[in-house]
């Protein structure tokens, strides 16, 4: 999907302490592992718990240079559903922009609540990094259906950026536990 | 962040802007570092008080109760012969104001990297240059980074810089706070056994703790020397500028990067030029490529080497525009804004001056977009100038 203009750029809508940041540092990080070129920055302001928050990922074939936050992203993500009350989550996007939502409703309801014509894409996150996880952490299964619907790096990359990086910080269990929940966001996003 | 990154062969990974510098700071192994936290710099010190704790580094860690002191342990370390580093940045810096003057004025080759911010008041957490902007006269020397891999590979060059025997003066590396600071982005780090030569041991030429040459360091000097010890001080920052040129050959033979005064970028046949510095060059860069591939004949000079300034060099360089405009995220209150002022001077021996226009933008973060730098574009393709200060994403 990068064909275009050479580049992915990835807008996330997320409150403070869902792992917006996280997410994005994630996904680049793993496609820096299939020799991307990428950039991820949050947009800091006031940093609170519970506030909305955006967080901005590229990821390219060539140089990166700009610093200008992502104004008209490919995809974005949104970890929070209650925020499509709040936020213009559609902002910037075009008709070839896709939107994923984490929500347990029908993408088709997506798209009249958010008034976005183009693409959309609804899993239960929550839902499922709950029974999973055993925790409403909803970032990392968000991830699954992210390259399940855009392809922007494979899923068994993304897996083994997981297993990386969580391994030595969450141990195997909880590890496999998130490795499942991204699987299964994975093959329910529709 | 990817854990700690562990001793290491030449390889990309992906890192904030401070965690690379902290990098650097790792493979430098510095005897002393003496710092203090503060937004956005904290995560260099962290990570690297990191690496101590972990004993990667055996450097001398020294938890100060501020940056005045944390300048101040560095000033004594130095003198005592050791390599002596600290970060800091907005109110850290100004605390230090008094101590930075004692650093250049005692010689001391300490290196500090700065995540540029607001200075008070109002009270802002984001990036500008009025902290940095306020200590170009302290007699350091400063190198301004556009990217992560810029603010690595400086903390090298810094070093080198600093402890030539020709200049024996402290240097500043200059990162944007948040926007490069915090920004995760692809760092190609060198191989540990390769930096650690190319840093090799300080040999001090003199030294506190050299007993059988005891010295005497800080003596008050009045109408006898004090001139002297300053012009001499001034000097060692004409030795600097050329000192920069040889060190940044010598660390290109290690990393394969470039380390001239400034980067052109299109500056070819250029007829509107911009100015700029750090993150906003990064920017610029990308509006350059599509002004270009339009047709239009748009270029950017990009400065690293802010103290000691590059004149001759930045005017060789400028002469030929039509139309020069001045990006900055700075003012010097009741003056002309510190980066168009020095490129304005630079201009003054010139025969034929290209038209000359100063923008201010970016103050407490505001975002620069890529439509603020290509309006910039399209006024000085337009030679339009308005002989005052103008301002880009500003309400």
């Amino acid at each position: 999907m990068a064909d275009a203009k050479g580049i992915v750029e990835i807008r996330i809508h997320g409150r403070g302490g869902q792992g917006a940041k996280s997410a994005s540092q994630l996904i680049v990080e793993a496609a820096m592992d299939q020799g991307k070129q990428v950039q991820a920055f949050p947009e800091y302001g006031p940093e609170r718990s519970g506030a909305p928050m955006v967080t901005y990922a590229r990821i390219s074939d060539k140089r990166i240079t700009t610093y200008e936050p992502v104004l008209r992203p490919d995809i974005v993500m949104v970890i929070d559903p209650t925020l499509l009350e709040q936020v213009d989550v559609t902002n910037g996007m075009t008709g070839k922009s896709i939107l994923i939502v984490n929500t347990n409703k029908k993408a088709a309801e997506i798209r009249n609540e958010a008034g976005f014509a183009g693409k959309t894409y609804a899993v239960d996150a929550t839902g499922i990094s709950i029974r999973k996880i055993g925790r409403n952490l909803p970032n990392t299964p968000m991830l699954g259906a992210l390259i399940k619907v855009t392809g922007v790096i494979s899923l068994e990359s993304l897996i083994e950026k997981v297993e990386k990086m969580f391994l030595h910080k969450i141990g195997k269990e909880k590890t496999q536990a998130n490795i499942d929940a991204i699987k299964e966001a994975y093959e329910k996003v529709a | 962040m990817s854990g700690l990154e562990k001793k290491c062969k030449k390889k990309m990974v992906p890192l904030t802007g401070n965690y690379a510098i902290a990098a650097a700071m790792r493979q430098i192994n510095p005897d002393v570092v003496a710092a203090y936290p503060i937004t956005p710099q904290s995560a260099i010190v962290e990570q690297f008080a990191r690496f101590v704790a972990n004993g990667i580094v055996d450097t001398e860690m020294v938890r100060v109760e501020s940056e005045h002191s944390a300048m101040s342990a560095c000033i004594g370390a130095s003198l005592s012969g050791a390599r002596a580093m600290t970060a800091t940045c907005s109110a850290g810096l100004a605390l230090m104001w008094e101590m930075l003057g004692v650093a250049s004025g005692l010689r001391c080759p300490i290196v500090m990297p700065v995540a540029n911010r607001a200075l008070s008041a109002p009270i802002n957490i984001h990036c500008d240059h009025s902290d940095s902007m306020g200590a170009r006269d302290f007699g350091w020397v400063q190198i301004y980074s556009e990217s992560a891999q810029e603010a690595y590979e400086n903390v090298f060059l810094a070093l080198k810089l600093a402890e030539h025997p020709d200049v024996q003066l402290p240097v500043m590396v200059c990162e944007d706070g948040f926007i490069t600071s915090h920004c995760v982005q692809n760092v190609e780090l060198h191989d540990d056994a390769v930096m650690k030569r190319f840093v090799g041991e300080r040999k001090p030429e003199h030294s506190l703790l050299d007993l059988k040459n005891p010295i005497t360091v800080g003596a008050i000097e009045l109408q006898d020397y004090f001139f002297e010890t300053k012009r001499q001080q001034e000097e060692a920052m004409g030795h600097a500028l050329k000192a920069y040129l040889k060190v940044g050959a010598d660390l290109s033979r290690v990393t394969g990067s470039k380390y001239p005064y400034f980067d052109s970028y299109g500056l070819e046949g250029a007829e509107a030029v911009i100015v700029t510095m750090s993150s906003a060059a990064g920017t610029t860069k990308a509006v350059v490529d599509r002004l270009r591939h339009d047709g239009k004949k748009v270029g950017l000079l990009k400065l690293r080497l802010f103290r000691p300034f590059p004149y001759e060099q930045v005017r060789d360089a400028l002469r030929k525009a039509k139309c020069v405009g001045v990006l900055e995220r700075s003012f010097s209150f009741g003056a002309y804004a510190p980066l168009f002022s020095e490129v304005r001077n630079s201009l003054y021996e010139a025969g034929k001056k290209p038209k000359l226009q100063s923008y201010v933008f970016g103050l407490g973060g505001r975002d620069l977009l890529e439509s603020d730098v290509e309006e910039a574009f399209k006024e000085l393709l337009a030679g339009k100038t308005t002989g005052g200060m103008e301002y880009k994403g500003l309400r």
